[in-house]
Parts: C-alpha cells; structure tokens; sequence
C-alpha cells in the first residue's frame, strides 16, 4: 500500500510538472503572438491550444495505463512491499560508495533485485511456488537383432517416469517417481524421508528400491546401460528389483579417519517382482546394506558395499508335504566401484569400473519332490570412459546362473556408447551378445543384439544420490 | 518350526541392530566454541572466513578451480556437513545438481533447508540476467532465478559479509561485537581495494570481451567491461562449429581482443578462436583457491585484474 501511494504521488507530480511546463511554454507562445503579424492570430491560437490539448490527453491517457498497470502488480502481490522494505534497509549497509557512474547510485536497482529474487520472478509464478520440483523422463528403446531367449519389442517407449519432489515440512521432504510403461502404471518410488531425527538417523518410509547392492538402487535412466545385467533379471528380479513398500533407516557409523562407513536396515512387506512373495502377512522380507567408502585423492575413490536381504518366495505354495511359510530366498551381494574425475576437467573426462557379486540361496523342491536349496552365483563387471564432454563409451561383462537351477549358466556381454546433446538428453547404443540356455529347447542359444535409446529429461528432475 | 524362530532371531537381531546404530556413537557435543561452517563454493568459505575469523572453522565443498555446476556428490562431504552449524549456499540452482542429496543424507537439521543454519548467499546479493517472459531449456542451461556469479561483484561480497555477520552476530550473540569489528575492517579494506581496482580498471573501461560462460556479468557490470559474446552457443551447451564461426566473425567486427575462459573449460575452441582473430585466451578464475596464490577474496580480485590488464595491454 505504502508503495502504490508513493508511486500515485510520484505520478501525480509528474503530471502537474508536465501541466506547469506545458503552461510555460504556452505562455511564451502567448507573449510574442500578439505582437506577430498574422491574419488571424485567434485562429492560430485556438489551433495551437487545441494541439496542446490533444497532447496533454494522450499523455493523460498512457499515465493511467500505466498507474493501472502498476495497480494491478501491486494488487496481485501485496507482500512485495515489505520485501522491498526489508530488502533496501539489508541492502544500505553493503553499498560500496564509487566515483563511478554506474556505481553511483547502486541503492534502488539491488533492491529490486532481491525483491525479484525473494518473490521468485513475481505475481504470476507465486502461485506455482509450492508446487513440487515436476519432471519427466522419457525412455524410448529400439531392438534389432536376434534373440529367442527373451526377445524386446522392435520399438517401445519403455517407460515414461513421472518424478515429483519437494520439500513436506521442516523435518521430512517426499520423492515420488510413477513410471508409465507399456502395459501399465506403477509406482517406482513414493516415500517420505526424515531428514531431522536425532541421533543421525535417516528414515525413509514409503515404496522403495531397496538398499541392495548398487544397480538395484539406480532407475533405468540412470543406469550406464540400456538394459540391466543379465544377473540382475536371473537373481535379483528383473528390472524393477526388490521395490517393494517398507521402512529403511540408516546411519553413519564409527569408521577411521577418512573412511565413510553407512549402515542400512530395511524392512518390506515381502512382495519384489519374482524373488520374494509374501504368502502371509508375517512373511515380511529385510535387507541390510552396509557401504564403505573413501577419498584416494580429490580425483579417485573407492566405494564398497556389502548386502543381505531375505524373504520368502513361492517355491512351496501347494505342496501337500511342505509348509509354504519355510521356502526363502536369501540374497547376498558385494559390490566395488572405483571412480576417477579429475576436478579441473570434470566435465569432459572420467571414468567409472564397477562389479558386483550375488549369490542367492533359493529353497525349492527339486523335481523329484525333495526339499532343496539352490545355490546360484551370478556377477557383472562394467566399465566407462567420458572421452568428451559428449562422448562416453562403455562394456560390461555378464555372467549368472539361474536362481532355480544354478547349473545353468548365462554369459554376456555388451558394447556401449552414449552421446549427449545437452544434460537434459542423452543418445545411446549398445551390442549386446548373450549366450542364453534356452529353456523351450533345451539348449544353449547364441543371442546378438543392437538396442538404441533415446532418454529426455522435462521439467527439474532432483539429482540423484552419488 | 526351526524356520519360523530363524526369521524372529533374524529380525530381533536386525532390531538391536538399529539400536546399535542409535547409541554408539552420538552426536560429539562440541566442547571447543567454535562455529562450524561449510560452504559451497570457496567463495562463500573465504567471505565466511573474513567476518568468523578464529571464531570459525569454514570449509568449502567445491574446491576453487572446479566448475561449480558439477560437483560429485561424494559420502566424504556428508561426514563434513554432518557436524555443521552453518551451511552458506550460493543459491539460485547453481548447487541444484549435487547440493540437494548430500544436505537430505547429511542428517543435520541444522542446515536443512529452511532451518537456521541454511544460509542462502544470494538473498543478499545484486542478482543479474533474471529472465522475464517464457523460460526454456532452448535457451540451455538457464538459472530461471537469476545468474548465479554474482560473488565476482566486490560490492555483493560486502552485502553477502554483512548478511553473513547479521547470521553470526544472531547464532552466537556473545561474538556479535567480535563479528561486527570483523565486519567493519574487511568494509574498510574492501572500500579500499575496489578503488584501486576500478582505478586500475579505468584505462580499459568498455572494452568488449568475449567469455566462454556466462559466468562474468557481475564482474563486467562493476568493472566496465563489455561482454559481446560467448564461446558456448547457450548456456551449459557445448561449443558447436556453427557458432563459432559466427562468433570469429562478431569478434572481427566488433574488434574483440579478449576470451576469458574459467579454469575448468577446455582451451581448445578458445584457442582456435583466437588464433582466428589474433584475439588472446585469457584464464580468469571465477573463484578463490582458482590458483595456489588466490587464498582470499582480495587475492581473486588482485589475481584477475592484473591478468586483464596485462591481456589488455598486450592486444593493444
């Protein structure tokens, strides 16, 4: 309010000093026109008031405009006044006084910075201010080539992931990632993170990836490959991993000096694609991460980690002998990630190796009808190089038995090279060769593949934890 | 049955676990007063270092020739920010790709966003380059806030200290008076300073220069400088051969002499731009700690000018 009668005040003064001026001036036309030699010196008069006039209501006419404008800024937005208050009196302090002439006067413009800063942009996006940070990513795959074993479709948006994100309150802040593939719609992630508990302690409560080695933990577009290892979808449930609904808590532990320790415990209602399934309400799963990391120099470190995680599975469910409830999987895994990126050029070099180890220990019954625990062992080792800023390229190594017979063994392995527009999208290939034990045919089977992805970011998608 | 005790044994032991986790090892109370401050650029380390003075422990997250858009997210930040008091941010989505997880992970309230200890550099600061109407990403990179260089201003680093003291002064009232005097002699030496520096300046006020990011209009707007170009097409875009031609030809035109580019691009465009136009490539460090020798924020201002004047007088 205060501001909108000091700019009324400012605007009216302007027009009686233009009124004034104008009058002068008049009057000096006035002065030497009776004395001039005309034929008609009214009518010269008269038409000189009228221009006069004529000036003075468009001037009239485009100062009310502009006091409607400012009005309805003003209306729209009755805190900016304060702001602008409280911004100039921070602001007088700082003021460097310079002979300099666009220095000399530095006072009004930053205030009306920070007022602009402070309102973000202005009236009409405050609405919007508490709006979640809104994104979507788009993950378009292409497949040619030949594989019999698990065949993709020749072309597929493969998943379009949703990602809202904001901050609930002063102690908790939310993350929900809906993902729209071909055949339906799930919830990737929804879940609510305490960020103020004492102690230290993290607490994530909601749908999540579990804790469980390090590729379980990444969304598909972030991972380096297109598709996910080969011992991923043979012990660890396929692309969506263990997600499933739960609680996680976690929290640094004592380590020596320079060494980052972080201990992970998670429950879940026991339900993650084909590994665990809860047949009763008590069959709940657990998973529990420990990572361990450290600096070897401001460019290199090393990232390990150590995994368990159990639950039940289906292996029993109808069987006349046994009790359901006693058939679990147990899961382990090891995981080590060796990262280099030199800081001064962290933009246009790095590179990555990584390997990740997993047994599961699946009991089931064998085809004879007898009580078995199938031990499978399964590992992938990848590696990528940024050779520019656009430009990185990248292998990955596959081998895995299957959870229910671990003498089947796939092996794998894949080429990839990725391009990148700009950070917001990203180009890729990769070949892929797999020899796959057909199950239909029992058999092996040699698959060769070429897969294309096409990923684009819309909207601020938050950053992913390293 | 044998199964069914396993899975309560398993899960009594998971929950002792979490106890564990909850008892060893509080929180250290902090027995020495000083304040615990981390920064996200050096910049912001250096003005904290300036006001704190021995009643603070500042350190920096970014390190000062690093490109401050990309920093990693590494756990060895965590076990830093775990123990802040105050964390100083440079704020309008520069630290957007890195900044947010490690303050979530940190598991310090203090320095949540929002909280007290959440301290937002650029409230405080001249912001420029805001953009008005639709803002895209066919513009690149765009800060929809603002640019974020806005430290590279000596009159910004004067109101971003002032508001640094007023946060001291409010977290540890029995140093305000200690805060204020801190507060008082970096004002006058920094008064002092920019008088020299525009005066050394002056020879050179509306030259055009061409930047590789748009990391220096705060810098340009209070030293007179002109900037007429940039070697990337867009912001966070890298360089395309389109643009470069088009930016040798606007060079020669507007008889450009100078590339400033930050430390952490590579030279190679810059250097086949110049060598186009008879033009110099001139690194600038955006921040303290660029070089061994830029240890505060005096020295960043020192370090730059007499790398343009002697550019300036080169290309004569």
């Amino acid at each position: 309010m205060k501001r909108f009668s000091a700019v009324s005040l400012v605007v009216l003064f302007s027009v009686s000093a233009y009124a004034q001026e104008t009058s002068s001036i008049s009057g000096k036309h006035d002065t030497p026109s009776p004395g001039a030699a005309s034929p008609a010196p009214e009518e010269v008069r008269i038409r000189a008031l009228e221009e006069q006039v004529r000036t003075l209501a468009e001037e009239v006419a485009l100062l009310r405009g502009e006091l409607k404008t400012i009005r309805d800024t003003k209306l729209a937005d009755p805190t900016a006044g304060d702001h602008l208050l409280l911004a100039s009196t921070r602001m007088e302090p700082g003021v460097i006084p310079s002979s300099t002439p666009s220095t000399a006067a530095p006072e009004p413009v930053p205030a009306a910075q920070v007022a602009q800063t402070q309102t973000y942009g202005g009236a009409t996006s405050n609405a919007k201010l508490l709006n979640p940070d809104i994104s979507l990513i788009g993950d378009f795959i292409g497949t040619a080539g030949r594989n019999t074993v698990s065949p993709s479709r020749s072309l597929e948006l493969h998943e379009s992931e949703v990602g809202m994100q904001a901050i609930i309150d002063p102690y908790a802040r939310a993350d929900a990632f809906i993902s729209f593939g071909e055949t339906g719609v799930n919830v990737e992630e929804g879940y609510v993170t305490f960020t103020s508990l004492p102690a230290g302690l993290l607490l994530k409560v909601g749908k999540m990836r579990a804790e469980f080695g390090k590729v379980n933990t990444i969304h598909n577009h972030a991972l380096p490959f297109i598709d996910r290892p080969l011992v991923t979808n043979n012990l660890v449930g396929g692309e969506d991993g263990i997600d499933d609904a739960g609680i996680s808590l976690s929290r640094f532990l004592p380590a020596p000096k320079n060494w980052f320790l972080q201990g992970t415990a998670q429950v879940f209602r026991g339900d993650s694609s084909d590994v665990f399934t809860a047949n009763r309400r008590q069959d709940a799963s657990v998973v529990g991460h420990l990572r361990l990391y450290r600096d070897l120099g401001e460019s290199t470190n090393i990232d390990l980690g150590g995994s368990y995680a159990r639950g039940h599975n289906t292996a029993g469910v109808g069987s006349a002998i046994f009790d359901p409830a006693n058939f679990l999987t147990n899961l382990y895994s090891a995981d080590a990630t060796l990262r280099w990126k030199p800081l001064r050029r962290a933009i246009y070099h790095s590179f990555l190796f990584r390997t990740e180890l997993f047994w599961s220990a699946r009991d089931q019954l064998s085809p004879l009808n007898v009580f078995q625990t199938q031990h499978a062992f399964g590992f992938y080792s990848d590696s990528e190089y940024r050779v520019n800023r656009r430009w990185t390229v990248g292998g990955r190594f596959d081998r895995s038995g299957r959870a229910t017979n671990a003498s089947l063994t796939d092996t794998g392995f894949s080429g990839i090279l990725t391009y990148w527009p700009s950070e917001f999208s990203q180009i890729r290939g990769q070949y892929r060769y797999g020899h796959l034990w057909d199950v239909p045919n029992d058999r092996f089977t040699n698959a060769n593949e070429f897969l294309f992805q096409f990923l684009f970011v819309m909207g601020a998608h938050g950053a992913h934890p390293f | 049955m044998r199964r069914t005790k396993m899975t309560t044994r398993i899960g009594a032991l998971l929950v002792i676990c979490a106890l564990i986790f909850t008892l060893v090892n509080p929180p250290a109370s902090r027995a020495d007063s000083k304040l615990r401050i981390m920064t996200a650029t050096t910049d912001l380390a250096a003005l904290a270092q300036e006001i704190g003075g021995e009643k603070v422990e500042v350190e920096s997250v970014a390190r000062g020739y690093q490109d401050p858009h990309f920093v990693e997210a590494k756990p060895s930040f965590l076990l830093k920010l775990r123990h802040a008091d105050l964390l100083i941010v440079v704020g309008l989505e520069l630290e957007i790709g890195w900044l947010p997880p490690l303050i979530t992970q940190s598991t310090n309230p203090k320095i949540q966003v929002g909280a007290p200890g959440y301290f937002d550099a650029s409230r405080f600061a001249k912001i420029l380059e805001i953009p008005t109407g639709q803002v895209t990403r066919a513009e690149g990179d765009v800060h929809p806030l603002g640019n974020p260089h806005y430290w590279l201003d000596p009159e910004n680093g004067l109101r971003i200290a002032k508001g640094i003291q007023n946060k001291l002064s409010e977290m540890r009232s029995s140093d305000a008076a200690y805060f204020a005097q801190r507060y008082d002699s970096f004002e006058q030496r920094l008064k002092q300073a920019d008088e020299k520096w525009l005066a050394e300046m002056k020879p050179y006020a509306g030259r055009k220069v061409v930047t590789y990011h748009r990391s220096w209009p705060n810098f340009a707007e209070h030293f007179h400088l002109d900037v007429v170009g940039y070697v990337e097409p867009r912001p966070g875009i890298p360089p395309s051969p389109q643009h470069t031609v088009e930016l040798i030809g606007q060079m020669k035109r507007d008889g450009v002499k100078l590339i400033l580019v930050e430390p952490y691009f590579d030279l190679k465009t810059p250097n086949a731009i110049a060598r186009d136009n008879g033009a110099q490539v001139v690194v600038l460090m955006p921040s303290v700690g660029g070089e061994k020798e830029i240890t505060d924020y005096f020295k960043l201002f020192d370090y730059d000018i007499a790398k343009l004047k002697q550019a300036f007088d080169a290309t004569k």
